[in-house]
């Protein structure tokens, strides 16, 4: 029987139709959905606190609303997904446990410290780039509520990106000192936006299985390829430098040979061991814990609410 | 220059301003993601009043004046934001509340704003007041939400009156910049204001099971750029980056 289900299941997505909530799915499908996409929400909501930084110090009023903008999308994009992944039968309050115990990762990428003005720009480019890589073909996703929601979350993130690159144009045709700062703001972000698509596909057990679920359409290697494509052109018209002497044209592959990642950097990262994994866990605790009594109150007033309209109604 | 329609519109972007910043200091620290995105929308539509208004402001005043250079170039000061504002965001029910007090005399300000003699103002006033009503609306409920919830919510914002009460009278002891506005029609029928706002607040505060506080001791200084401790640390990290590379393109 189950294996009966399981070839219809399949069969389905290589139909390339949609799995929806209510439809029978293997578990470790659903498993793989709920550990993706809560990984993918908390990333959303985690990566408002390194933006979120410089909201108070933004340079001009249209930078800050701009970047106000900006990190309150991504609270929205959290909420599509925390909301899709509940309908896979888990609520936000137990993934909320998960993130603060340490349980659910979140992207790498918002364990580095935003340092300058730039880093706003550089997470725009390269950051919102890589994630825009990653997840493009997600709107195709074999799980309909995750796909539908990327389609939504695609289009703020190409705008967002549009936006970071702007501000990094902006400082290119700066000052000196702008354009220091714009060059030593991508040196940091260069590896770490390198290290989003995970590691290569040799040490990627998951990717397989993914890709047949239709969950994954590109390798993790593949995908970085094209980020170094785009990205190397897009340099040229910053005027900046990737820190990777290894970059070069290589014209039997028609793509650009790049350096070897640092792995282990990458591994301590993932492991709890970057600039800022103990001050991003401990913000989202506090506004969770702080915010306790104000949730508490709001159901309360509801309940007494509801009360009194059932009382009038008798 | 017409000093006291700059002046008037300086205090109006001021309050905006300030109170726009101090919420934005909560983007991404709110109590549930709903509420954050909530406060930052307010944030947004505040710094954008700012901007509206900054920027006739700037007209006024030539010389090469940008709604930045008013921003992010003025000490404490040459402020005008009324010290309600400024206060810092303390807990939940402290935040709702200044936002509500604010709101609250907001609302009516802004509607006879809209009969401004002033065309400039008018329109800014027109969509404002869209932004200013919804405000009024989220932090109104969140008044009566936290008042009759539980012991506990109703506590803190018993407290948050108590700390916020003795600012409330600086929005309706008029300046004489708003007075010659007022003289000219450009903010009409300013006197009618005081008792539209305790009527809203005598509602709300009733609706929470809240009291009223007695009038005592009143703060004021703010419209005359006679500041709290806090504005300058706000500012000093509102304006670092034009402050510490002066004259560059952002």
């Amino acid at each position: 029987m189950e294996k009966n289900l399981n070839d219809i299941f399949q069969a389905k997505i290589d139909r390339e139709e949609k799995i929806e909530p209510k439809d029978w799915m293997p578990d470790a499908y659903r498993k793989t959905l709920i550990r993706q996409i809560s990984q993918h929400a908390h990333s959303e909501i985690v990566g408002m606190l390194p933006e979120g930084n410089w909201i108070t110090r933004a340079p001009t009023l249209r930078r800050k609303v701009a970047l106000m903008a900006k990190v309150q999308d991504e609270a929205g994009h959290g909420l599509y997904l925390y909301s899709a992944c509940e309908t896979l039968g888990i609520d936000r309050d137990t993934l909320f446990e998960q993130l603060h115990s340490g349980k659910a990762k979140y992207s790498s990428i918002f364990n580095y410290p935003t340092l300058s003005w730039a880093d706003i720009g550089s997470i725009g480019w390269l950051v919102d780039g890589a994630a825009i890589m990653n997840q493009v073909p997600l709107c195709r996703c074999s799980y309909g509520p995750y796909a539908r929601a990327m389609v939504r979350v695609c289009k703020e993130e190409s705008f967002h990106q549009r936006q970071g690159f702007e501000i990094l144009l902006n400082l290119s045709k700066g000052s000196d000192e702008q354009k220091a700062m714009l060059q030593e703001s991508v040196n940091r972000w260069w590896w770490p936006a390198m290290m989003m698509f995970g590691p290569s596909d040799a040490d990627s057990p998951n990717t397989q299985q993914s890709m047949q679920w239709k969950i994954k359409r590109f390798t993790n290697d593949e995908l970085r390829q094209k980020f170094v494509d785009i990205c190397y052109e897009q340099a040229k018209i910053l005027n900046v430098t990737l820190p990777d002497p290894d970059i070069k044209w290589n014209e039997e592959r028609g793509h650009y040979d790049f350096g070897e990642i640092n792995w282990d950097e990458f591994w301590q990262v993932v492991k709890g061991n970057g600039p800022c994994n103990k001050e991003r866990i401990a913000a989202r605790k506090t506004a969770w814990e702080e915010g306790a009594w104000v949730r508490e109150a709001a159901v309360a007033h509801a309940n007494k609410r509801a009360a009194r309209k059932t009382k009038k109604v008798a | 220059m017409a000093n006291h329609l700059h002046d008037f519109l300086i205090h109006l972007g001021d309050n905006a301003l300030i109170l726009g910043h101090r919420l934005s200091e909560l983007t991404s620290h709110g109590p549930v993601l709903e509420q954050d995105m909530a406060m930052t929308n307010i944030a947004l539509d505040l710094v954008g009043q700012t901007r509206n208004i900054f920027q006739v402001a700037a007209k006024l005043q030539g010389n090469g004046a940008t709604e930045d250079s008013i921003a992010y170039t003025r000490d404490a000061t040459s402020y005008k934001n009324i010290l309600l504002v400024e206060q810092k965001n303390g807990d939940f029910a402290k935040t709702v509340l200044r936002q509500f007090f604010y709101d609250a005399f907001n609302y009516h300000a802004y509607q006879r704003l809209l009969k401004s003699s002033n065309k400039d103002i008018a329109a800014i006033a027109e969509k404002a007041i869209k932004e200013i009503t919804y405000h009024l609306k989220w932090s109104a409920e969140w008044v009566i939400r936290l008042g009759d919830g539980t012991e506990e919510s109703n506590s803190r914002i018993n407290a948050a009156i108590d700390d916020l009460w003795p600012y409330t009278e600086e929005m309706f002891k008029f300046t004489d910049y708003e007075l010659a506005c007022h003289d000219e029609g450009i903010f009409p029928d300013i006197h009618g204001i005081k008792a539209e706002w305790d009527e809203e607040v005598k509602n709300i505060f009733a609706e929470a099971t809240l009291t009223v506080p007695e009038d005592g001791w009143m703060h004021d200084g703010g419209k005359r750029g006679v500041h709290s401790e806090h504005l300058g640390f706000l500012l000093a990290e509102m304006q670092f980056l034009q402050r510490a590379y002066p004259g560059q393109q952002w």
